[in-house]
């Protein structure tokens, strides 16, 4: 009973990331037009798009090898597993145990490297500039996240996500330095690692401003819409991960009843609608930046989950 | 199946194929045959160490060979079955590939009895007892491989190489010899078991790990003795840059940990931090040399310094934990350690012979001039992805387990109750993460601009698959790779014996636990579950495109590439090697390398070409061994006039020396 329970709620999770996703970055461009005072395509728009894309025909470009068809399905497969890794509205799951933080950030490193290898595989010079783009990107992206994690695992004595989740919401944190900064670094690295404004900019087809545009510029029909609702998917763990570990009220655990969980559900839309505010209001109250400033941008965020793991090295309760 | 008979086995087999290699060489197929043998003695040597292991271990032999009055002594414990299996099972794959890879040596007398001596003084430098035969056997190991790196002796740049190698081989054993004579003492303690028994000074003890560090560092490839390695495992036939830079490298970490984890005594706070910020160092910066590179040979052997200073992290981290007693941490890390030779041995030997696949199909090792290889190589590309996936540390392979350990280590650092550590270890561990970024990066370089794109040669544009017995061995690695990756418990279930023998403690069982994960410590803890990861990504893709066939369009039509509608069809408009680094070489490089690019434009009107020139130094060349040099010759030349004296001024130099060598004598307290 107690395994058919947790495989539902798993099954639950998975669809609830992969239903909300494609809602939550219509929600972000809604507000985001309307900020601009435009009135913006409806928030359901992007499940529009999907339908759409999937429908169309795939033109493959004439030397693309079975990778660049292969990439699609594991960049999404791996996407989705890591946001339904995440807690949303349950903690404690099984599949928590199967892969701790550290897994899942590895999750989308691998992504990464998958989505910047098909950059390549047409050999074209869109590609190659967005793979070599993203990837020094994720060079100093992927060690702030580490940091980060340590910031995380140090405080809370696990890297398990829901143990974290679970230490957070008790009463023994409270407010502390460390935490802080891994806040503000984890903001940081979410922007980057989205390919938001102002390290990149998702709506634009502008060749010398499109880093991830850039590299999955040769994809088109099924594929893209793979690609893009991974995107959607990946905007939407980064969202879970700070809401569940900053703001970590309301997880349900696994054994709780019906009412928990619709409690859960609700307020993991409501913590999702307000970051997504923010993120909009953010991307609007600034312009992107030059390409080599983006090191800049996330040296920040290294330094501060490096401080933040200092601190926690030197006295743990900071 | 005793010790007596794994040693004299291993000794006679490899010394029999090293003669039979003359006689083998004449026939056409002598050199497949050789393979064939050698690839069957490694197997049973293999498989030998593990019989001898599966009974009481450690087991002893004490031989009237070897200096008259001392003899030899040999021993088998847990630690070098481990690596005698690494070693044995690695060669035996290699030897696989060498059966095809080998038709196309044109000399392959200079290639096939030093391959049998090399294998040979790997395997006796794991079973040495003593400081003398321990000694004669890695002198062993560096020479017969300095013999295979100058192959290809009519090329400059590989006599270079053998040049340096050899230096640096001389200068490591001159310091490990002076490492034991430290271990040895006024007592004269010359087997290992008389060393264990003895108890150094601290001054003592520290002077020996500075000497070990530099005999088996500089064998190893630790910054900053890493110079000669990427020019000599480049230099080697590829399947023996796989065993020196799979293999051998690690037999030199056996070095290190048979001497400062089971010789040298209890570790003090200060060896950790000098182990750590030289893994440390060396990691990162055998990274971005990594990144720098265009030769796809040179490019993994400064990868092999990265992921030496990956296993150096491991291995300092333990030795912090023992100096303050948390044995049960200790063995954490050295697993991370040992688990990642493990690792490298795979994958970088697989990735080895990759691009000696590629080599022989191309005649190329420029990736500048390789691309499109995906689709005339497929099978070779599909294995070296599997070995780029698992050497930038993704899951679910192999790499990202051990790299997973070692960041479970570093968070249980905070208990240890000092400062300087405290500091050095969060430091260690962010660059231990940005070395994997940049990794990830230096393998996508690497895959993506040898074997996707189009062809930027005509020799890629010919490019063929390569033989079926390399397609094996590759294979077999691969399958390592993901084996192990999978089934973590299992291989640190494997190491616990060498482990519990080092620290005197060890990971919890791995295998018991349900679905095979593996937690280091406590369940709430950490736990990764290699299995059950790889089963659901494979269940959720296998899902996904299930619905997309079911349910979306399912036509394709192959066009030109898009580009946003300006494709070139020269493939010189493609990304290249260097292009792709750039990014990271403007972020890394001008502090790391000194990095300058110039741009000449052509003045206005005049239609020529803008040309830039790009300028990288290697620091540490440049301030450490050029200077060194520099010094030598500058000696050399100045005592030059000493060798052309009459025999007057002779004598009297002779009886000078004779002179102060007295007054030294005569002045000693």
């Amino acid at each position: 009973m107690a395994v058919i329970r947790q495989i539902t709620l798993e099954v639950a999770q998975l669809l609830l990331v992969l239903a909300l996703a494609p809602l939550f970055t219509g929600y972000v461009r809604k507000v985001k037009a309307r900020l601009l005072r435009r009135r913006g395509p409806p928030v359901w728009q992007p499940y529009l798009d999907l339908a759409r894309l999937l429908r169309k025909e795939v033109v493959l470009a004439e030397n693309a090898s079975w990778l660049f068809r292969a990439v699609p399905y594991l960049v999404f497969a791996a996407t989705w597993v890591a946001a339904a890794l995440v807690p949303t509205f349950v903690s404690g799951l099984a599949s928590g145990r199967v892969a701790d933080l550290i897994a899942i950030v590895a999750l989308i490193t691998s992504t990464r490297f998958f989505l910047a290898l098909a950059g390549l595989d047409v050999g074209t010079s869109f590609g190659g500039i967005g793979s070599s783009r993203e990837m020094m990107f994720a060079t100093l992206a992927e060690p702030a996240m580490i940091m980060i994690v340590f910031t995380l695992a140090l405080t809370a004595g696990s890297t398990q996500l829901s143990t974290i989740a679970e230490v957070f919401a008790g009463p023994g944190v409270g407010l502390r330095v460390s935490l802080g900064l891994a806040l503000v670094a984890l903001v940081l690295v979410a922007i980057a690692e989205n390919s938001r404004v102002p390290v990149d900019n998702p709506a634009t087809h502008l060749e010398l401003t499109m880093v991830h545009e850039a590299m999955i510029l040769e994809y088109s029909g099924r594929h893209l819409a793979l690609i893009e609702l991974a995107a959607a998917l990946k905007l939407l763990l980064y969202v879970s991960l700070i809401a569940c570990v900053f703001a970590p009220w309301g997880i349900a655990p696994a054994g709780a009843g019906p009412l928990a969980f619709a409690t859960g559900v609700l307020l993991y839309g409501v913590k999702a609608a307000v970051i997504g505010f923010l993120l909009a209001f953010f991307e609007t109250s600034i312009a992107k930046m030059r390409v080599f400033r983006v090191p800049e941008f996330l040296g920040v965020a290294l330094m501060l989950g490096f401080l933040g793991t200092l601190l926690l090295f030197v006295t743990r309760s900071l | 199946m005793t010790l007596a008979l794994h040693a004299g086995f291993v000794t006679c087999a490899w010394l029999a194929l090293a003669a039979a290699a003359f006689p083998l060489t004449r026939s056409p197929r002598g050199s497949e045959v050789f393979y064939a043998l050698a690839a069957l003695v490694s197997a049973v040597g293999a498989a030998s160490a593990v019989f001898v292991a599966i009974g009481t271990l450690p087991q002893t032999l004490s031989l009237p060979i070897g200096l008259p009055g001392l003899g030899t002594r040999l021993r088998l414990d847990a630690l070098s079955t481990v690596f005698a299996v690494i070693v044995n099972g690695a060669a035996c794959i290699t030897s696989l590939y060498a059966i095809g890879y080998g038709r196309e040596e044109p000399e392959p007398l200079r290639v096939l009895p030093a391959y049998a001596l090399f294998l040979l003084g790997m395997n006796l430098v794991l079973i040495a007892d003593d400081a003398f035969s321990f000694l004669v056997a890695w002198e062993f190991m560096s020479l017969s491989s300095w013999v295979l790196v100058v192959v290809r002796h009519r090329d400059a740049e590989s006599r270079s190489a053998g040049l340096l190698y050899l230096m640096m081989a001389a200068l490591g054993t001159v310091a490990l010899l002076f490492a034991f004579g430290v271990l040895a003492g006024s007592e004269g303690a010359y087997t290992f078991d008389a060393v264990r028994g003895r108890t150094l000074t601290p001054v003592a003890a520290g002077i020996a790990l500075l000497l070990v560090l530099i005999g088996t560092g500089s064998k190893s490839g630790l910054v900053p003795l890493h110079a000669w390695l990427p020019p000599a495992h480049a230099a080697a036939p590829s399947h023996v840059s796989a065993l020196m830079s799979g293999v051998m490298t690690k037999v030199a970490v056996y070095g290190f940990v048979r001497i400062v984890f089971d010789l040298l005594g209890p570790p003090v706070w200060w060896w950790s931090m000098l182990v750590l910020a030289l893994g440390g160092a060396t990691c990162v910066l055998g990274v971005l040399y990594a990144l720098m590179q265009h030769d796809l040979k040179r490019l993994l052997a400064y990868h092999t310094v990265e992921n030496i200073g990956i296993i150096y992290i491991g291995l300092g981290l333990a030795l912090g934990f023992e100096a303050y007693g948390m044995n049960w941490a200790a063995a954490l890390a050295l697993t991370a350690a040992l688990f990642h030779v493990f690792n490298h041995c795979t994958f970088k030997s697989l990735l080895f012979l990759g691009a000696g696949a590629v080599q022989t199909s191309t005649g190329e090792r420029d990736m500048e001039r390789l691309g499109g290889l995906i689709h005339r190589m497929p099978r070779t590309a599909f294995l070296f992805l599997v070995g780029c996936v698992a050497i930038s540390a993704l899951p679910p392979l192999n790499g990202f387990v051990s790299e997973w350990l070692t960041f479970q280590a570093i968070l249980l650092s905070p208990d240890i109750p000092n400062w300087g550590l405290k500091f050095l270890v969060p430091a260690v561990g962010a660059i231990l993460a940005l070395s994997a970024a940049l990794a990830a990066a230096c393998f996508v370089k690497a895959f993506g601009v040898s074997f996707l794109g189009r062809p930027r040669s005509p020799a890629a544009e010919r490019a063929h698959e390569t033989d079926p017995f390399s397609i094996a061995a590759m294979g077999l690695f691969a399958l390592l790779c993901a084996l192990a990756g999978i089934f973590p418990g299992i291989v640190i279930d494997l190491l616990s014996p060498a482990v519990s023998l080092l620290t005197g403690n060890r990971m919890p069982v791995q295998s018991a636990l349900p679905w095979l994960a593996i937690v280091p410590i406590a369940e709430s803890r950490s736990s990764y579950n290699g299995l059950l990861f790889f089963l659901f990504i494979a269940f959720t893709a296998s899902l996904a495109a299930l619905a997309i066939h079911r349910f979306a369009s399912d036509k394709l039509r192959r066009g030109p590439a898009w580009d946003c509608g300006y494709p070139d069809p020269s493939p010189a408009t493609q990304y290249t090697a260097s292009s792709f680094a750039q990014p990271i070489r403007r972020v890394f490089g001008t502090l790391v390398f000194r990095a300058r690019e110039t741009v000449e434009m052509p003045a206005p009107g005049d239609m020529g070409a803008a040309r830039m020139h790009l300028e990288l130094r290697d620091l540490i060349w440049d301030y450490l061994y050029a200077p060194v040099a520099a010094l030598v010759s500058f000696t050399a030349d100045a005592l030059n006039p000493l060798q052309f004296q009459t025999i007057r001024r002779y004598l009297g130099l002779v009886f000078l020396a004779l002179v102060s060598l007295l007054l030294v004598l005569a002045l000693w307290p």
